[in-house]
């Protein structure tokens, strides 16, 4: 799903935040991105995601090399890409209905076709009662939760999430891990980037390590003894 | 990967998997005519899209009524002043085109010439298309007239000759130009027994110029406030997309095209310009029942049936039109300058 051919990234300040990676990421697997903050996790969604280009290497999503890849079919990249935020990127001015049907709006969805799935994925975080609600009055989790309905609305094969956990407490942070899971138990490739070791030890997934740019270490959680 | 192959994450657990629009297609159907059945529900959720986006522009804006009406009452202006001067003139052609017959031409004949000759001409120069009334005054004719009118009637008898020549005198026909009359003088010059043509041209060729002017200025100050109103659109919208930058930074993160992101803002510039140009309408409407009534009486003190005119249908129209295409352009103006730079980071 994912491929990176030693991908080098060097930021316009000099900050060289990935170098020489090299990895794949399979279609319907899912792995978790860790190391110290500044290691280069971001920068690595960022390039799956068409933000950031690379200064050197290749990187490919879904088949496509995105350095072939016109600006003007960015935006359909993205769409098969589901993204789950630190921060939520909600907006204030609308309900949470109107913030999880945003990318079917944008693909031109039918109304009725989207008050049905949206509604499925509301309920799927176990938010629908609150559908009519701003996001602003929801608590943290729940406004992850909102996020988390949003990526996965439009039935993307692969989801990113940055941090999905920041913020939350052990409790919640494992009911959001556990809805990853369920998406990948459907087919759905996961990547997450999170520092939260404790949380993950306890998930038999595959684990990226990143240190300083580059990938120390590869494999499942027991193997690479965390 | 298509959708198709990879299992539901939500949908599977939850509802039936109802097939999406464009897969209800029987699979006899050849492949033209599901791409053209594909086509049409594209253009049908397009066109759904822009009646959203417009009627939730038009909203915004509605919701905000005194900035909106602020913005409204600058482009109202704008549009007001070149519109109220091109009226103004309008009226003032019409004003000037019942006085165009008194530019008449006289033809001052040679002594040698008969009367009968003198008809013989006149007749010749009625048969030409630019002239409109042609009159022969006889030598005799012109001087019981020069004796009624200038009182010297006693003081002329002692006279052998008549010292007036024989005139004819000619109105050019309505709506001819400048340039025209004065090829038509130069032509009535030309006929053999005219001694000499006048043209009483100074104060029509005075009018004519300042109507020119007149015209010049007013679409000089078109011009200048067409570019005040697509400034202050493009400005309007400037702030809009910063107030928005957050919904724009979003929309793109989940795959919103630029023409998507630009849409509504393209919109919101439409309804400014034709807003502004409805409201402008009504301010020269307002403005010409004021005037009614004091341009009544003028006609009325000088005998005149003159009524002003005011904008009519194709006017109208034209500056609904022009506001609205102005709102468009502003608005695109400030879009593509803007929307690019605000990317994710």
């Amino acid at each position: 799903m994912i491929t990176f051919d030693s991908v080098s990234k060097r930021y316009p300040n000099g900050h060289e935040a990935l170098v020489n990676l090299s990895f794949q990421l399979a279609r319907g697997e899912m792995a978790f991105l860790t190391g110290h903050s500044g290691a280069g996790k971001s920068t690595l969604l960022k390039l799956v995601m068409q933000i950031e280009h690379p200064s050197r290497g290749q990187v490919f999503v879904d088949g496509q090399n995105l350095s072939r890849m016109r600006i003007g079919q960015i935006p359909y990249l993205r769409r098969k890409i589901g993204v789950v935020f630190q921060d939520h990127q909600l907006l204030f001015d609308r309900s949470v209905f109107d913030n999880v049907a945003l990318p079917l709006v944008i693909e031109g969805m039918e109304p009725k076709e989207i008050k049905r799935r949206v509604q499925a994925a509301l309920d799927k975080v176990g938010l629908l009662s609150k559908e009519r609600l701003n996001p602003i009055s929801l608590s943290g989790g729940e406004q992850q939760r909102v996020g988390i309905a949003r990526a996965v609305v439009n039935k993307p094969p692969l989801l990113l999430a940055d941090e999905p956990t920041g913020n939350l407490d052990p409790m919640l942070s494992r009911d959001i891990m556990h809805l990853f899971e369920q998406f990948n138990q459907v087919g759905v490739s996961v990547l997450i980037a999170t520092h939260d070791l404790a949380l993950i030890s306890r998930l038999r997934h595959r684990m990226l390590t990143l240190g300083q740019g580059r990938l120390l270490q590869d494999g499942f959680v027991g193997e690479v003894g965390v | 990967m298509s959708r198709r192959e990879n299992p539901r994450p939500i949908g599977a657990t939850r509802t039936p998997d109802t097939p999406r629009p464009e897969k209800v297609v029987p699979k006899r159907e050849t492949g033209a005519q599901i791409s053209q059945i594909k086509r049409s529900s594209q253009i049908r959720s397009w066109a759904r899209h822009h009646r959203q986006v417009a009627l939730d522009s038009m909203l915004r804006l509605i919701r905000a009524p005194f900035a909106t009406l602020m913005t409204l009452g600058v482009i109202a202006i704008a549009l007001s002043l070149p519109t109220g001067l091109y009226l103004f003139l309008t009226n003032a052609q019409l004003v000037t085109s019942n006085w165009d017959g008194s530019a008449q031409i006289s033809l001052y004949l040679q002594q040698s010439l008969t009367s009968e000759q003198g008809e013989l001409l006149a007749q010749q120069i009625e048969k030409r298309g630019d002239v409109g009334e042609v009159q022969f005054i006889s030598k005799e004719q012109a001087l019981l007239e020069f004796k009624a009118l200038s009182g010297f009637g006693e003081a002329l008898d002692y006279l052998e000759d008549n010292p007036l020549p024989a005139v004819i005198v000619v109105r050019p026909a309505s709506g001819l130009l400048l340039e025209q009359q004065e090829e038509l003088l130069r032509d009535l010059q030309g006929f053999t027994g005219v001694d000499e043509a006048q043209l009483d041209l100074a104060w029509v060729k005075r009018l004519y110029y300042i109507m020119q002017l007149g015209q010049k200025a007013v679409s000089g100050l078109a011009a200048v406030l067409g570019i005040a109103v697509l400034l202050v659109i493009g400005n309007t919208i400037r702030l809009a997309i910063e107030s928005r930058r957050q919904e724009i930074v979003v929309v793109k993160l989940v795959g919103g095209t630029n023409a998507f992101v630009r849409r509504p803002f393209l919109y919101t510039g439409v309804w400014y310009g034709l807003g502004g140009s409805l409201l402008s309408w009504c301010l020269l409407t307002l403005s010409l029942l004021w005037l009614e009534q004091p341009v009544q009486s003028l006609a009325n003190a000088y005998a005149s049936d003159f009524n002003l005119m005011g904008l009519n249908q194709e006017d109208t129209l034209s500056l609904l039109l022009l506001g609205a295409v102005l709102g468009w352009l502003g608005a695109w103006l400030a879009v593509t300058r803007h929307i690019s730079a605000i990317e994710p980071r």
